[in-house]
């Protein structure tokens, strides 16, 4: 650290690890919690979606906080990567391949599949701006969901068969197996994804989100996000660095959305798990967090994963209290008022009043 | 050996025509004013030079390569930077920050290797900000490095401007009403950067600016322009006292 010689720099290399002790202190205390058996399943079962909904949130705050661009589509990036990644799985079932090496190779996979993706439909989206492109992009995320719920693809010993009708017309042999099946999706896939692997993915995001922006290419991305106008009579390639991020952010969704495909058994595109509700919610955490903070989007989209099952005993009221929450936890973090109440407040002044004393 | 040589240039909007025949040699190391009333057209001229618009008819000439019809990327590679007359920071980042993208071009590693931290990545990025803090240290700068763009006083930002501009290592620097909004000392200290800009890094300077003192101060030559054409060129003695020039600004 000390090689650089900033202060700026040493701050955000402090802050970044802040963040990543922070996730595995939450991993080791969960781990714990786990050993003593005090857990219910029912939490059990949310800690994968938490890290799903966790890695998805920062792939797009990267798109939101540092390119910029507010994007609705990422539920359909998630949903690429985790179609593409659970057709691999599929695929490969009966290869006598590895699991854990096909698991791994099924993340890249969703995660490089996402990243074409968004590179593709970046190419017309990011010469919008603002409100169009978001509706853009909400666009071609139904689009992707729409598309995926008509594919019937299976595999024989000819090889793999595609069709957008039915899955009478793939025409397989006898014994060959349907690995998407339409509205039905993919069935059958192996449930690999645990807490471990989810945890390990967000680690690895938070260091290439981490890197990236603090990486010439970064500072690019945040020059255009500051002023295009500046950025290009500095000689900075906008469309490249603009594309670049969109698709390192898709590709960061496609991770989250593999992690998701194996972590059901039947995969399937329906509006509520890639439907722009899930866009607009994985915003709602990003945007709670706190633009631009990969740990505020990794604490919003805990709190807010567990809220509505930690609220289940309250029956009818639960979304209610959702609601409430989420408004109050948005004047906490942005009204003006706030902000300077915290700041007085705040553990670190406290200690630096203290500090002051002593000398 | 002209560094600049702008030949008829030309450009409309709808029916006005903001610049007309426009036309001007610049000697490498010059110092050169451009000067008139509001709406003359400086500004345009400026947005053509570097690609903002793109002229209608006319030629723009930068060490004998042809700049119409080029992005603004790309101009800033052949070797035109600039500063805007009203001021355009990246607001959120350092002041460091600021001038290490200005370096963008100068100095490169690709992504992947500041993803993987590679050993390329640090090599880089310390030559990138000991370069970046030897500009600062020309503006007085380099204390303020790790303020936030935005906290910088105005003089300081019109100056960081300049210093991001220094550092995409151009042949020929436009200054867009650098004095405006300063004091009468601030600018009287812009002045002696200016010229020690030019002295230090051997730098053709072309400015727009409304502040006669600091255009009798420093221009070496004045073009001025006037609805769009220009009604004077030459010394810049000569052209404050041509009476065509006085009517322009006071009037009759």
């Amino acid at each position: 650290m000390k090689k650089f010689g900033i202060k700026g720099t040493n701050k955000s290399i402090k802050s970044n690890m802040i963040t990543y002790l922070m996730v595995v202190a939450v991993y080791i205390i969960v781990q714990f919690i786990i050993a003593t058996g005090s857990m219910s399943s029912l939490m059990q079962g949310l800690l994968v979606p938490l890290c799903i909904y966790s890695i998805v949130a920062i792939g797009l705050n990267l798109c939101v906080g540092y390119l910029g661009e507010l994007s609705l589509g990422h539920a359909g990036f998630m949903c690429v990567g985790a179609f593409s990644s659970a057709f691999f799985t599929k695929y490969m079932l009966d290869s006598g391949m590895n699991e854990t090496v096909r698991f791994i190779l099924a993340i890249i996979i969703g995660t490089l599949v996402a990243a074409f993706f968004g590179f593709l439909i970046g190419i017309p989206v990011l010469r919008l701006r603002g409100d169009y492109l978001a509706i853009v992009t909400l666009a071609f995320g139904e689009i992707i969901k729409n598309v995926i719920n008509v594919l019937y693809i299976g595999k024989d010993s000819t090889g793999l068969h595609f069709s957008i009708k039915d899955s009478a017309s793939l025409n397989l042999e006898e014994e060959g197996t349907l690995i998407i099946n339409g509205a039905k999706g993919i069935i059958g896939t192996p449930r690999q994804s645990t807490f471990t692997v989810g945890v390990i993915l967000i680690l690895i995001s938070l260091v290439v989100v981490f890197h990236l922006v603090n990486s010439r290419t970064g500072r690019a991305i945040m020059a255009i996000r500051d002023n295009r106008i500046a950025a290009e009579s500095v000689g900075i390639n906008i469309t490249k660095y603009k594309l670049m991020a969109f698709s390192i952010s898709a590709a960061i969704a496609g991770a989250g959305g593999a992690l998701y495909a194996h972590n059901l058994s039947t995969l399937t595109a329906q509006p509520a798990n890639f439907g722009y509700n899930m866009s607009i919610m994985i915003l709602v955490f990003v945007v709670l967090g706190g633009m631009g903070s990969f740990r505020g989007s990794i604490i919003a989209a805990v709190i807010l994963t567990m809220l509505p099952e930690m609220l289940r005993g309250l029956a009818d009221y639960r979304m209610l209290i959702y609601a409430i929450v989420l408004i109050a936890m948005m004047l906490f973090n942005w009204a003006p008022k706030s902000i300077e109440w915290r700041q007085r407040h705040s553990i670190k002044g406290m200690f630096q009043k203290k500090t002051k004393e002593v000398q | 050996m002209a560094i600049l040589e702008v030949k008829n240039l030309g450009i409309s909007f709808g029916g006005l025509r903001a610049v007309d025949s426009f036309e001007v040699t610049i000697k490498k190391g010059q110092l050169y004013g451009l000067i008139g009333p509001n709406g003359a057209g400086k500004t345009t001229v400026f947005n053509m030079l570097t690609g903002v618009y793109k002229p209608d008819d006319g030629t723009i000439k930068l060490d004998g390569v042809d700049l119409v019809g080029k992005s603004t990327m790309d101009i800033n590679k052949e070797g035109i930077a600039r500063t805007f007359q009203n001021i355009r920071l990246f607001k959120d980042q350092t002041v460091l920050d600021n001038v290490k993208i200005g370096l963008h071009n100068q100095y490169q590693y690709s992504t992947l290797t500041g993803i993987l931290r590679l050993p390329k990545y640090r090599k880089i990025e310390k030559e990138m900000n000991e370069k970046a803090e030897e500009l600062l240290k020309v503006f007085d700068l380099e204390d303020k490095k790790d303020y936030l763009a935005s906290n910088l006083p105005y003089g300081a930002q019109r100056k960081l401007e300049i210093a991001r501009a220094l550092a995409t290592n151009p042949k020929l620097l436009l200054l867009d009403e650098p004095a405006a909004g300063m004091n009468p000392n601030e600018t009287k200290e812009l002045m002696d950067t200016i010229r020690f800009v030019r002295d230090e890094f051997d730098m053709t300077i072309l400015l727009i600016e409304h502040d006669m003192k600091l255009v009798s101060g420093i221009c070496e030559e004045l073009t001025v322009l006037n609805f769009g054409q220009v009604l004077s060129q030459g010394k810049t003695s000569d052209v404050l006292n041509d009476p065509e020039v006085i009517k322009a600004y006071l009037g009759e």
